[in-house]
């Protein structure tokens, strides 16, 4: 194993650099299927993280993983898979994607978030679970957390916080490896 | 209350020492770091969730000739003109933690311009933009992992962290990996900066090796007569969880 390069903060510029057009649209706005997954990114006092970007990387609804590229110019028909929202001024985002299918091989299907921020020094990885999961099917996470790693149903999508520190800090994932 | 460069070196000093007699090695950045103050309310406070990773993690989104145009990767073409600053070519290769390269992925940049400036409108500090640089750039690697952009040297810049406060230069970094466990959201240094010592960031990263490991080299072989001068960064992603299948291995 050769050690990995450190991580450090994406900072406060990366607005001009990392988000693009269409970015947090997987999927064009009017498609009948379309759902919605947005909430909010507070910190440890319950204030909004303006200056947040989240990453969305989930299976198709058949539950199988998308390996298309195109996610930077996105075509209209192609599910990536991929995508990129910024948090507003209220700390508010957004993706207009497909609800992910159960993976083939097992488990639960969930929206696989990256967290970026100023202020926060590496990247973030959690799970968003569609509402309704099994909690005994969940992964192995304290009983009075496992609210924090479920999204709920929302109209014709679903919300999901992210909450960087305090009470209801979001759980947070790191891979194991043997 | 302004908080001085000497109030943040002591905070910097004591966390240094305490790593040193601790004796346990880290090599990542820590997330809890408060001599960088906005760190404060944005770390989590537990330990993050051991799992393993289910079938979506073991694989990364593609990015291929679609997404990203060749051009992308030469910062010093994307106005009319030249941008002022050190012409440099930046390389180095992509490999995950067991060596293997990354292929064919996306690598994305940004920086300030020569004089410290970044376009972004929240950068309002008193240095001159430059109509001539942007400071983006996007490439994918090829089939050893390499990457390689073109651009000009930023320069240190100056942030509210304390007063009086200021940057290393540096290029922020967005990588991804075969797997998307390897995600590395990083930034890049010049050697020998003497603002190393002094920056809240470059020194959340406790274990100096470690630190070393964000400092590009010089490289004169990858400079051009009368052009350009050369850094090499080679960037190494977390180690694979994925078993190896015939295309992944050299």
């Amino acid at each position: 194993m050769t050690a990995p390069t450190p991580g450090q903060t994406v900072g406060p510029f990366f607005g001009y650099a990392l988000p693009y057009d269409g970015d947090n649209r997987l999927v064009p706005l009017g498609r009948p299927d379309a759902v919605r997954l947005h909430g909010r990114v507070l910190d440890g006092a319950g204030q909004p993280v303006p200056d947040a970007l989240l990453e969305l990387w989930q299976a198709a609804p058949d539950g199988t993983v998308p390996q298309a590229e195109g996610s930077l110019r996105r075509d209209g028909h192609t599910f990536t898979g991929w995508g990129r929202a910024s948090t507003d001024r209220t700390g508010r985002y957004q993706f207009t994607t497909l609800r992910p299918g159960a993976p083939s091989s097992g488990g639960q299907p969930y929206f696989g978030i990256t967290v970026l921020a100023r202020g926060l020094l590496d990247r973030l990885f959690t799970r968003a679970y569609l509402p309704g999961t099994r909690e005994d099917l969940l992964p192995p996470v304290p009983s009075d957390r496992r609210h924090t790693i479920m999204a709920e149903a929302d109209g014709r999508g679903f919300a999901f916080d992210v909450r960087l520190q305090g009470e209801d800090e979001t759980v947070f994932f790191d891979y194991a490896r043997d | 209350m302004t908080e001085t460069q000497a109030d943040i070196s002591a905070e910097i000093a004591a966390i240094a020492q305490e790593y040193a007699t601790a004796g346990v090695p880290e090599t990542s950045v820590r997330l809890d770091y408060p001599p960088y103050r906005s760190s404060i309310l944005r770390h989590p406070t537990r330990a993050a969730s051991q799992v393993d990773p289910e079938e979506l993690e073991l694989w990364a989104p593609v990015f291929g000739q679609r997404d990203v145009d060749p051009l992308e990767a030469d910062l010093t073409i994307q106005h009319r003109g030249e941008p002022i600053g050190e012409r440099m070519t930046v390389t180095g290769r992509v490999t995950d933690g067991d060596g293997r390269p990354v292929r064919h992925q996306l690598v994305e940049i940004w920086q300030a311009n020569a004089g410290g400036r970044y376009i972004h409108q929240r950068d309002q500090h008193p240095a001159p933009l430059d109509p001539n640089f942007t400071g983006t750039g996007r490439c994918l690697t090829d089939d050893d992992g390499i990457y390689r952009f073109t651009t000009i040297k930023p320069g240190p810049y100056p942030w509210r962290n304390h007063h009086n406060a200021w940057r290393p230069a540096h290029l922020h970094f967005s990588v991804f990996g075969t797997e998307f466990t390897q995600r590395l959201v990083t930034q890049m240094y010049f050697p020998g900066d003497p603002l190393f010592a002094l920056d809240p960031i470059y020194q959340a990263v406790t274990d100096p090796a470690a630190r070393e490991r964000l400092v590009a080299t010089y490289d004169h072989d990858e400079t051009s007569h009368e052009w350009s001068l050369g850094y090499r960064w080679d960037i190494v992603l977390t180690g694979s969880h994925r078993t190896p299948f015939d295309g992944d291995v050299e």
